[in-house]
Order: structure tokens, then C-alpha cells, then sequence
């Protein structure tokens, strides 16, 4: 049965496009059908990290709105042939989207995928609201700071109440997905540590995603980082969270740093 | 507890009838003036300004300990207190034979007080309600399950709120009556909003960003850190939040 998972933040830039990709290209290199689609109209990011950008033809506005059929928005991965992805439109505003739209298209989309992964835009206006509408499951995404905290914790609240689910009385299942982790400046508290994250949003971690080069490398050369470098810290806690998202029961890892603190002096002096 | 006499009718044969004596305490104020008296009127002045009813109908004692014989303005000062409203039904140390208070009023003396330490006077216009035993509110409890996530505003205006989760920090929670949060407090929470002073917080985690209750608010800056992040539970004493340990 289809599964749709909205990836959702409070805060903008806490890597809720990285997440998608990655977790998307995850669960469809384990060969689930699974498809990524960007909610966020007027930005459009999603095709990008994903490098599909230049094979936009169709948008989901296009197909909300009854001028494109959805197999001609669908845009397939070249890597992984059961991945696909719906860009968003960068031309329209998001005021283009309708429920009614929205709901037809993720209808058709629960009948062709396993997977259906949204891409929220940031925050808890109407276009976020719309794409965690249809949400079975949600992954908030998170960094270690008290901003980011506290807007997931509000998404969370919306999650909620504001989803069809919820409006049926049902729960939705919701997952923290603790990104940009760094175990340097946690040890010297510098950043919240997981515990305070837990503790303030009390919802089950799927995944704990180490700050790595890894990620920015593979967002730039338009590859999901579970893709692009499969053996790296990163993608190793995305294929986790991802398999975690299936129902597995892995124990989640905390990120520790591994160098010694006169190795880490040294480096700053040198520096 | 009047004492009424025997009538004179009464025979020998009748039963005396048994009157009946019930006791009843007051607590007297007890001022001491200090000299200069002008300024100390001037601050009893300020005082019955605040605290509004406070000294009306209340008895009071005066202590002259403090004056002397000579004290300036000395003569005319007892009809000053009368003149503000205080009932004066003693007056203890001086002494009657001092000039200035010849044409005082001396009430007979009392006797069998105790002494029952300082009252402390209130701060605020609003006179401080009863703390202990609060009449409970009538009215429903409403109970939420879970967290309250920032944002969210939880609102009962009927009876006690009890949160089983914990308030996130941007929340909010009105309250008619008490707030009972079992997890951790860290977002508003606002009791007795029906001027019920005898509401109070408790948390099993006190992080509040604001307590409120009956209108008076703190914030978590002025909380005492010594409560913060422990259990503890918010009252109104003398129109103070006061923090207490559970």
C-alpha cells in the first residue's frame, strides 16, 4: 500500500531538500517504487539536488491544474530507474496549488508508487499545510538549535490537527530527523545535544545526519548524497533512517568525535 | 457577650439560665510611630493608599515606645490616626502623665495578647484574597493527553486545566482555574482568569516562560532559579507569584 511521507520543517534551511533526495534515492535503491514532489512552488530546488533540472518540461501546477498529464510530469532518475521525481514550478506562486488539485494528484500517485515523498516548503503557511495534508507519516527536520526546535515543535502541533489524519481522529506517525549534526561543538556544547532535542519535541529519532562536506559535494553535482557517495557518514544515517521508515528496528548511533583534543588544538593553531 | 443580669424576679426554685459565651479572636495591628511624626503619617498615608482596606474596621494598638515625652506634634496625633479612620482600642507604652497626651483619649487597656509577629502590608491596590483553602472551582477539568506544541493555545474557562504531556515553549494555557502539567512547563501558563486568586501552577518540570494567576504575572527571568527546572508549583501570596518546591 502506498505510503506518503511529507519531509517537513518549521525553519528554512535545515535541509529538508537534502533529506528528501536522499531518503527517496535510499528507499528506491532498495527497490521500492518511489517518487519525490516538490511542494515548494515558487522555488523549485528539488530537481536540482536531484539533477534533474533540465529535463523539466511539466510542473505539478501543470498537472494540478489539468494542463499536463501526470506521466508527462513524472520525470524518471537516470541512476535508479524506480525513482521518480515531480518538480515543482518556479514561474507560478504558490497560491496556484488547490486541495482539490493536490488531492487528485497525490490519489493518482498512491496508485503508481510505493513511496510518495513531499518535499514542504518551509514554514506553516498554506503551502506547507497543503503538503502535509495527505501525509501518512511525516519526517521533521531538524538541526540542533534552539530555532529550529522550536518551529518543529510547532509543525509538530499542526501535524496534529491540521492533516486529514488527524481530522479522521487518526494519529500520524511523525519521525525527528536530526540533521547538520556536529559532534565537535556538541561535545563542547556549542549545540544542542540530542537528548535536549528529544526531550523538547518527544517524538522518536529516525536518523542522526553528521555536518559532512559529503552533502554540500553531492547537492552541487545534482546527486542525492545516498547516491552520490553511498559509503559516507551521511549516507550511511540516511539509509538507516530509511530502512527505519520500513518498519526496521535499528538501535540509531549518536555521531561521537573521534579526535582527541590536542589533535583538534593543534589543527586550530595550524589553522 | 453581653452579661445580662439576673432579674430580680427570678425565684429560687427556677434553674439560673445558662448563658451561652463563644469566643471569638481578633488580630490588632500594632503601630509603632516614630518621631518625626509628620513623616511618619505621610507613610501611613502612602500605606492606606495601597492596600485600600486594610485598616478600616481593623482594631489597633498604638505603641508610643518609640516617642517621647517632648516629641513634636505629639498632642495632636491621635486625633490625626482618628481623622484616617483607624479605630485605636489601646494604647501601650509612654505614658498618661505626659503632658502632649493629657487630652488623649485613653481607651482602657487590654489585656492577655499575644504577640503574633509582623503583619506585612501589602504592595498593590487590590487587597490580597485568602491564600489558604481557596473554595474549589466549579466547573469541568479539562484534561489534553499529550503535548501542547508551541503555538498552541489551550483554553478553559470553566475549570482547571491538567496537561499530561508537557507545554512546549510558544505555547499557552488558560485557566479558569489551577494548571496541571505533569511533564515540563516551558510556554505560558495563565491561572485564575476568573479573578480566582486561590489558583495555582504546578509542573513537574518548571521552565515557564510566564505564570500568571488572578492577573498577576512573572516572567522566567524573575522566577528564582532555584525552582527552575525542578517540580514546583506557582501561588499568589500578598499578589506576588511565588515559587514553591513540590
Amino acid at each position: 500500500m502506498a505510503k506518503v511521507l511529507v519531509v517537513t520543517s518549521g525553519k528554512g534551511g535545515v535541509g529538508k531538500t537534502t533529506s528528501t533526495a536522499a531518503l527517496g534515492a535510499a528507499l528506491a535503491r532498495s527497490g521500492q517504487n518511489v517518487v519525490v514532489v516538490d511542494f515548494d512552488v515558487g522555488l523549485r530546488n528539488l530537481d536540482l539536488v536531484m539533477g534533474a533540472e533540465r529535463r523539466v518540461v511539466f510542473d505539478l501546477i501543470n498537472v494540478v491544474q489539468g494542463d499536463a498529464r501526470l506521466a508527462q510530469a513524472l520525470i524518471r532518475d537516470k541512476r535508479c530507474e524506480t525513482l521518480s521525481i515531480l518538480p515543482a514550478s518556479q514561474t507560478r506562486d504558490k497560491d496556484a496549488l488547490t486541495s482539490e488539485g493536490v488531492a487528485k494528484v497525490i490519489d493518482e500517485l498512491r496508485e503508481k508508487f510505493d513511496w510518495i515523498i513531499c518535499d514542504s516548503p518551509a514554514g506553516i503557511e498554506r503551502g506547507a499545510q497543503l503538503a502535509m495534508y495527505h501525509a501518512d507519516a511525516a519526517v521533521i527536520v531538524t538541526n540542533p538549535e534552539v530555532s529550529s526546535v522550536r518551529d518543529s515543535d510547532r509543525i509538530i502541533g499542526l501535524l496534529d490537527s491540521k492533516t486529514a489524519r488527524a481530522e479522521r481522529g487518526e494519529k500520524i506517525d511523525k519521525h525527528l530527523l536530526l540533521t547538520r549534526y556536529d559532534p565537535a561543538r556538541a561535545a563542547r556544547k556549542e549545540m544542542l545535544s540530542v537528548e535536549d532535542v528529544l526531550e523538547i519535541l518527544s517524538i522518536p529519532l529516525v536518523g542522526i545526519v553528521p555536518e559532512s562536506e559529503d552533502v554540500l559535494k553531492a547537492s552541487n553535482i545534482g546527486s542525492p548524497v545516498t547516491l552520490a557517495s553511498p559509503d559516507s557518514l551521511p549516507a550511511r544515517a540516511y539509509q538507516e533512517a530509511a530502512r527505519r521508515l520500513t518498519g526496521e528496528e535499528l538501535e540509531v548511533s549518536v555521531p561521537i568525535e573521534k579526535r582527541g583534543l590536542f589533535e583538534w588544538l593543534f589543527k586550530r593553531r595550524g589553522a | 457577650m453581653s452579661h445580662p443580669q439576673p432579674s430580680s424576679q427570678q425565684t429560687e426554685t427556677a434553674p439560673a439560665l445558662r448563658i451561652r459565651a463563644r469566643g471569638r479572636s481578633f488580630l490588632a495591628l500594632v503601630l509603632s510611630p516614630e518621631a518625626p511624626l509628620t513623616d511618619w503619617l505621610n507613610g501611613l498615608d502612602h500605606q492606606i493608599a495601597r492596600s485600600g482596606s486594610l485598616f478600616s474596621g481593623k482594631p489597633i494598638i498604638l505603641d508610643l515606645d518609640l516617642l517621647a515625652e517632648d516629641t513634636p506634634d505629639l498632642d495632636g496625633f491621635q486625633s490625626a490616626l482618628v481623622a484616617r479612620g483607624l479605630r485605636i482600642v489601646g494604647i501601650e507604652g509612654g505614658d498618661r502623665s505626659w503632658p502632649a497626651v493629657a487630652q488623649w483619649d485613653w481607651p482602657a487597656p487590654l489585656d492577655g495578647g499575644k504577640a503574633a509577629g509582623p503583619v506585612e502590608l501589602p504592595d498593590a491596590s487590590v487587597d490580597s484574597a485568602p491564600h489558604q483553602a481557596s473554595p474549589p472551582l466549579p466547573g469541568k477539568t479539562l484534561i489534553v493527553d499529550e503535548t501542547v506544541r508551541s503555538g498552541q493555545r489551550i483554553q478553559n474557562l470553566e475549570g482547571d486545566v491538567v496537561i499530561l504531556g508537557s507545554v512546549s515553549s510558544g505555547a499557552e494555557i488558560v485557566s479558569a482555574g489551577s494548571i496541571h502539567v505533569y511533564g515540563a512547563l516551558r510556554g505560558r501558563a495563565i491561572a485564575g482568569i476568573t479573578e480566582h486568586s486561590g489558583a495555582r501552577i504546578f509542573a513537574q518540570k518548571m521552565e515557564a516562560e510566564l505564570l500568571a494567576i488572578d492577573g498577576f504575572y512573572t516572567t522566567a527571568d524573575e522566577l528564582e532559579a532555584s525552582s527552575f527546572g525542578n517540580a514546583a508549583q506557582a501561588l499568589l501570596i500578598n499578589d506576588q507569584i511565588t515559587l514553591r518546591a513540590l
